[in-house]
This record gives C-alpha cells, sequence and structure tokens, in this order.
C-alpha cells in the first residue's frame, strides 16, 4: 500500500478556512457553533450541517480533548501519529499527536492542543499528552 | 419501483494484466469492454447504456463512447463513489433496465497505477477545493493510516486482535493460489501476516491489499435480451447504497456504510445473510472485510474477529466463502479500486464457473460489497445480492 511520507505544510487558505488559520496563530482553536440550532460542528463550514442556518461564527474551544483513534505512520522519516481527538465540546478533529513518547500513546488519553507554526503567519493546531 | 428479477448480468471480464506498462488507460477500458461483450455474445453495436466512474479519463461517458465508438448509447451515467462504484452501477444499471430507459448496459472500471508510478505521473490526486481538504491534509492522513486508525478502534471496543484481522488474508491467499492471474498467490499463515512490517499500527502490511493494474467489465441486459443469449444468466436481486462519514464531528470508526447499504438490499433481494452462499467483499485492508462483515449482518457488532477466525471464509472449510478469486488481499486491485471484481467473481460462482478448488456447491444466491474512499473518513458503501435463475 501507499507509504505516503508527512509532506511539508501547506495550509489551503480561504474565506471559510482563514479565520481558523489566523485564531491558530493566536494561540485559539476554533470551532464552529451554531446560534439558530445550538450545536458545534467541525470541520467548520459557513452553513450549519446540523440546520442548514447561516447563523453560525467560529468559538475558542478549550483545546482539551481525549484521543479517540490514532496510527503511527511507521514507514514515514520520522514516524508520526495521527489521531482524531474528541474535544471536550463534543466533536472530534483530525490531527497529529506530538511531543509525546510514541509507544506510550493510547485511546482514550487526554490531550491538549498546542500549535505549530505553518508559515505566513498562521499556525496548525495539534495534540500532546496532557 | 423495485429491481428484483428484472435484468441480468450476462457478460464479465478481468483484464488479466497486473502491470499496464505497454497499454493506455483508454485502450484497457476497450479491451474489458470487448472482452465482456465477447463473454455475452452480444455485440458493440448492442450496448444502449454505458456506465464509468472517475476511473475512465476525460469527461468519463463522454470521451469514452467516442473512443470505442459506442454508437447507440441512449443512457449514461458516470456516477463516482470511488472503489464501491462499479456496484453502484450495477444497481442503476438495473433501475435504469427496469425503467426501460436501456436493454444492453455495459460498465467498465480500468487503471494502471503501477504503470502510472514507473512513468512518474502522480498515482492519486485529490482536490484541494474538496471541503475537508484544508482541515486534514495538514496532518498527513494516507490510505493505510486511515484505516487503520479504524482497526486500532475496533480493537479498543471490541477486544479483535491483529490475529483475528490476519484470518482475513489468510483465507484470500488460500484461495489465490489457485488463481493463475493472482498477483500474490503464496499461501500465507497468521504468523506471515503479523511478522510483516507495521505500515500504520495496527496495520501491516500483509492487512493491505495489492496494487495492481488492470480492470474489468460486466454487461447487463434486460430479461427478452437475456433470453436470447446461450450464457448462463445471472439475476440481479437486490441493490441498496448509503453515503458514511464525519457527520459534523461525531466520529465513529467502528462501523461503515454497510450498516445501511446492506439491509436494503436483502430487504429488496427477499433474503438474510443466512441464505447467502457466497460473499464478495470489498478488502481494501482486513479491518474493511471485518467491519463490513459486522455491518450486513453476517455476525453481531464486535464479534467480526470471532468470526473471520480459523478459516470460516475459506471456500470449503468456513461458514461464508469469501473472494474466492484471492481477492483485492492477493489477487487484483485494478486502479486502487475494488468494486468491479467483487461482482465478477460473485457472477463466477453463481454460474459455477469459479476455479474448482474454491467452487462453492449449489451456489445460488451472493452477495458482493463495496466500499470507496476511506472508512476512516468519509465512504461510499454499495451492496448488491444476485442470484442464479432459479433464486
Ligand atoms: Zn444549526
Amino acid at each position: 500500500m501507499s507509504t505516503d511520507q508527512k509532506s511539508k505544510i501547506n495550509l489551503v487558505v480561504n474565506s471559510e478556512s482563514k479565520p481558523y488559520w489566523e485564531g491558530a496563530a493566536k494561540g485559539q482553536l476554533l470551532i464552529r457553533a451554531c446560534d439558530a440550532c445550538g450545536k458545534v460542528h467541525h470541520y467548520p463550514r459557513t452553513i450549519c450541517p446540523h440546520c442548514f442556518s447561516d447563523d453560525t461564527a467560529f468559538v475558542e474551544a478549550s483545546g482539551n480533548g481525549v484521543i479517540y483513534s490514532y496510527s503511527v505512520t511507521r514507514q514515514a522519516k520520522p514516524p508520526y501519529v495521527i489521531a482524531y481527538v474528541k474535544l471536550d465540546e463534543g466533536v472530534s478533529m483530525l490531527t497529529n499527536i506530538v511531543d509525546c513518547e510514541i509507544d506510550k500513546i493510547r485511546i482514550g488519553q487526554k490531550v491538549r492542543v498546542k500549535f505549530s507554526e505553518a508559515g505566513d503567519g498562521y499556525a496548525l493546531p495539534v495534540f500532546t499528552c496532557a | 419501483m423495485g429491481i428484483n428479477g428484472k435484468s441480468y448480468i450476462v457478460g464479465i471480464y478481468e483484464h488479466p494484466c497486473r502491470a499496464a506498462l505497454d497499454k493506455t488507460l483508454p485502450q484497457l477500458h476497450a479491451e474489458i469492454a470487448k472482452g465482456a461483450l465477447a463473454d455475452a455474445g452480444l455485440s458493440k453495436d448492442d450496448v444502449d447504456a454505458y456506465f464509468c466512474a472517475g476511473d475512465a479519463p476525460g469527461l468519463g461517458p463522454i470521451n469514452m463512447i467516442e473512443y470505442m465508438g459506442l454508437n447507440n448509447v441512449r443512457h449514461m451515467d458516470s456516477t463516482e463513489t470511488g472503489g464501491s462504484s462499479y456496484i453502484v452501477h450495477v444497481s442503476h444499471a438495473a433501475q435504469a433496465i427496469a425503467a426501460g430507459h436501456c436493454n444492453v448496459a455495459l460498465i467498465t472500471l480500468a487503471g494502471r497505477p503501477v504503470a502510472d508510478a514507473k512513468e512518474g505521473k502522480p498515482v492519486r490526486y485529490y482536490n484541494q477545493q474538496a471541503p475537508d481538504f484544508p482541515f486534514e491534509m495538514p496532518y498527513g492522513p494516507n490510505v493505510t493510516n486511515m484505516y487503520a486508525m479504524c482497526a486500532m478502534r475496533h480493537m479498543y471496543e471490541y477486544g479483535t486482535t491483529s490475529e483475528q484481522l490476519a484470518w482475513i488474508k489468510v483465507a484470500a491467499s488460500h484461495h489465490a493460489q489457485h488463481n493463475e492471474h493472482a498477483r500474490l498467490r503464496d499461501v500465507v499463515t497468521v504468523e506471515d501476516v503479523v511478522n510483516s512490517p507495521m505500515i500504520a499500527d495496527p496495520l501491516h502490511r500483509l492487512d493491505c491489499c495489492v496494487i495492481t493494474d488492470g480492470g474489468g467489465g460486466v454487461v447487463m441486459v434486460s430479461p427478452e435480451v437475456a433470453k436470447s443469449l446461450k450464457r448462463t444468466r445471472v439475476k440481479v436481486l437486490g441493490a441498496g447504497e448509503a453515503p458514511k462519514h464525519l457527520a459534523a464531528g461525531q466520529v465513529d470508526l467502528t462501523y461503515s456504510g454497510a450498516r445501511w447499504s446492506g439491509p436494503k438490499a436483502f430487504a429488496e433481494a427477499g433474503v438474510t445473510p443466512t441464505d447467502i452462499k457466497y460473499a464478495s467483499i470489498y478488502d481494501s485492508f482486513t479491518i474493511t472485510v471485518l467491519e463490513t462483515l459486522e455491518d450486513l449482518g453476517f455476525c453481531k457488532k464486535g464479534e467480526g474477529g470471532k468470526f473471520v477466525s480459523d478459516g470460516n471464509l475459506i471456500s470449503g472449510v468456513g461458514k461464508l466463502p469469501f473472494n474466492t478469486d484471492g481477492g483485492g488481499l492477493c489477487n487484483n486491485h485494478p486502479g486502487n479500486r475494488g468494486g468491479m471484481t467483487k461482482v465478477l467473481e460473485a457472477v463466477r460462482q453463481l454460474r459455477g464457473e469459479a476455479h474448482p478448488k474454491v467452487q462453492v456447491r449449489n451456489c445460488d444466491i451472493a452477495l458482493a460489497h463495496g466500499t470507496g474512499g476511506l472508512l476512516g473518513s468519509r465512504m461510499g458503501s454499495a451492496t448488491v445480492i444476485l442470484g442464479s435463475e432459479d433464486a
């Protein structure tokens, strides 16, 4: 199977994603909330995927969550950890687990957001062991 | 309007090549079309409907109909749901035939990822305008690690083991030894699988499917046309299709879209999982098979590990013979899309034309299931149930 290496971060900055990257650069993990139905969602969209209202806005998440699942891409140099982290706010996001001993990572482990420099004044939210 | 009994598969072809360095992509499609029509005893001028997916170059049907000189087409469908597309096509062709839109439908799949890689062409292309792309691609998702996270979670929730997953590869390898065209023909053991290099925890190299060139095709016709042909016909009994995705962040990786496509297909066919004598199950990875078997109701959720163990999927040994051509795990996964070959082996089984060493006795009802996209994020699932003339 494919053993794609994790390539250099090239953020796609568009009208829906730009505030998200700008927030990350300021140390904020943003999720999208809907004022019409009161629910949050991820990844962020202009129109709410729960109720189809356009009354949505970015809100700051706590940055705390637990690992829902993960995998170590062993063939990459160096190996990296991809994961779904379930945020305390209830939504899960695809991310990387960094700065932890790879072989001690477990499902259910508490993690905390940190931000990785992504160039052009933007940053990428990643997670590390809490 | 249901489709049960309203159309038949009368022609199939699997391209024997597994590396297509000397063939173009359109050429592969045309060779496959020629093979499938010859198998049916029909000519290209009989074709009045053409189906292809995203593997077909250009604008799909538009370019391929011209290239192949299909001059009597009055119905086209280029539904693209990744590797499951061709099972969706069987369903859509059955609907179109039942509705009287066409009488002879041709479906083709072809791909040359091996040749493309050797020629330095990009193997996969994913559109930056896909809504998920900006928020996922920076983290290095690839096909293997995205399926691996499903296996990891399934193990966590249900105690599934690497050894249980390995049994799926073992069963496929037992079948592939009899297929002269199979990419991998050596019989492997559970130990071979779990001792193969770790690609993305917990998936080892032998938990993964092969990468091959080639493809396959199917010809479907109305009952009237089927009666005029000499070939053993295979009846389409029921079908279902369903998307499954990350649900706005409510992620659950322990099941697939088969949870919804399966029951629709069973209901339309009027059968249950215990009636299925042979199953073609999409096998991009061992975990794909395990979750799908649970979702289709062959066993309870969480008991897939136990179900696949001890050779239960090996023809002549276990209760549910699966992928008797060797599947994507050992035989062929042309163009990184395994749905077509799933239909082909189900048809061989129902015709009694599978290899004698793997032919299921009295095979009257079979199932083929496809998964397109990623089990670990968003997918198109499709199930079709086929039967012999008497089913
Ligand atoms: Zn809403």
